[in-house]
């Protein structure tokens, strides 16, 4: 596999000819951790969709490109705040739902790996619903992984999750992920100055590159470094809302 | 429903319908007495059965028919937009022109035998199978197939492999409609024209003031009815069953 290359987009966002975002710049390194974070509404997701080349409401005018030249497509696998898993499968056929979706034969050994890697083998024939919110995204991620794709892109994936699980999760992820180009959209400062090697904070006018601690990801909660750079973007964020709130006002 | 409990809905029905013969003291052809429509059922045993044979199979053969017409409809509806816009008004126009009024036409085009009770019974289940089908089939949580395009998965794999297993619930519960509605189609059916059926036998009993006679063959359609109402409602609590298994072993 190629390694896994750098994603920049440039441009902006109108959605029934009302500006959301933009012009803004996102660049994404290859290899790292990119954090995204704003206020909500502002457009994270939406971002995610159109490197995702899914459907959106609205018309992107602008350019995503890959550092390598190559489309996009094909290239990335996708992480949602709901685990996403088909309730009429077991957590095996779950993580190898992407080749029963493309009629391929799936490597039930990897799958069986992934499952042992996320700790989920005693659990392999159960159904999602005999699973826990942590067991579930625990699942999720090892199906992401299945794809084998260089560039990983996650919604809150951990956000609906109890604080000692996101944390175990996080941890989980950032090992497994490591060497892949991922984007992370994320509320949670707390999070995105443990995981991220870059953090941006998105505006509607643009994509603010905070400084990050010094230390490589995934940091300790507890680190002072991660505790300022934490309350540091707390700050800045619940500015950013409240700008907003005056705004709508 | 507990089965005991439906055993004393069963005798407590009974003695009601006892006790409003001997207060009204009405005349054997105009209400006759459990135990009089009990005899003239088992007397005439032979002759329901024959003719609920007919009727079983218009309705078996109507739910079959219906069913594979309404879920092959209703998958074209979710995968054409072009079938969306040129069908689904006719769809709902169909509704509203009350299929009892057809009869008459069936029985002009296809006769007295069992192939326009067949018809009749098709077209009343067809709408209840096609909406709830194709209701299921476009209310599959976004994310899914957002995640599904992501895998590189065809509209046609998105189709098979997530949007029919995640719309069986509410195919099971247009199912469970049509299990009401296939007799009453079949029946209508027979009261328009036809020389067969439960329908027919009803209409021909109470045309000679057997009244005993008609109120068995009732009955008979009733259980018959409630039992495919409870068959059907097996099959669809394994559509139920297969969407979302509820092995909470946590």
């Amino acid at each position: 596999m190629k390694p896994a290359p750098s994603i920049s987009l440039a441009g902006s966002y109108t959605i029934n000819g009302d500006h959301l975002f933009g012009p803004l710049t996102i660049d994404i390194p290859a290899g790292q951790w990119t954090c995204l974070l704003g206020a909500s509404g502002i457009g994270k997701s939406t971002i995610l969709r159109l490197v995702l080349g899914l459907k959106t409401a609205g018309v992107f005018s602008g350019k995503i490109t890959a550092s390598d030249g190559d489309t996009l497509a094909d290239r990335i696998s996708y992480m949602a705040q709901s685990d996403l898993l088909l309730p009429w499968l077991n957590v095996r056929e779950n993580v190898v739902l992407g080749a029963r979706l493309r009629g391929e034969q799936p490597d039930m050994l990897r799958a069986g790996a992934l499952i042992e890697r996320v700790g989920l083998t005693p659990h392999q024939d159960k159904h999602p619903s005999a699973l826990s919110g942590g067991m579930r995204q625990r699942a999720a991620l090892a199906r992401t992984l299945m794809e084998d794709r260089p560039i990983v892109l996650l919604d809150e994936p951990f956000s609906a999750l109890d604080a000692s699980t996101r944390a175990d999760m996080q941890e989980l992820a950032a090992e497994m992920l490591a060497e892949k180009t991922v984007l992370l959209v994320t509320h949670d400062p707390a999070e995105a100055s443990r995981l991220g090697h870059k953090i941006v904070l998105m505006s509607a006018s643009e994509a603010m590159i905070w400084d990050h601690p010094n230390t490589a990801p995934i940091r300790a909660i507890d680190a002072p470094e991660t505790l300022a750079c934490q309350s540091a973007l707390l700050s800045q964020l619940r500015g950013q809302n409240l700008e907003a709130s005056h705004e709508t006002a | 429903m507990k089965r005991l409990d439906i055993l004393w809905s069963g005798i407590f029905g009974v003695m009601l319908w006892q006790m409003i013969v001997w207060i009204t003291d009405a005349p054997h052809f105009i209400l006759p007495s459990p135990l009089r429509v009990l005899f003239a059922g088992y007397d005439s045993r032979a002759l329901i059965g024959e003719h609920a044979i007919v009727t079983a199979t218009e309705v078996f053969i109507g739910l079959a028919i219906g069913v594979v017409l309404g879920v092959l409809t209703a998958i074209g509806l979710a995968v054409s937009p072009m079938a969306r816009r040129l069908f689904l008004p006719i769809l709902v126009f169909t509704q509203a022109v009350p299929v009892f009024a057809l009869a008459p036409i069936l029985t002009l085009w296809l006769g007295y035998g069992i192939g326009g009770k067949i018809v009749m019974t098709v077209l009343i289940i067809y709408f209840p199978i096609t909406s709830s089908f194709y209701d299921g089939l476009t209310r599959v949580e976004s994310g899914l197939l957002d995640l599904a395009q992501t895998m590189g998965a065809t509209k046609t794999q998105i189709m098979r492999r997530i949007r029919i297993p995640s719309a069986l619930p509410s195919l099971g519960s247009g199912l469970r409609l049509a299990a009401v509605y296939a007799p009453i189609g079949a029946v209508i059916g027979e009261w328009v024209g036809s020389s067969k059926g439960l329908g027919y036998l009803m209409l021909l009993a109470n045309g000679r003031a057997k009244t005993d006679l008609m109120f068995a063959s009732l009955i008979v359609l009733a259980i018959f009815a409630v039992s495919l109402h409870a068959l059907v409602g097996k099959i669809a609590d394994r559509l139920d069953d297969y969407s979302r298994p509820s092995n909470t072993d946590l």
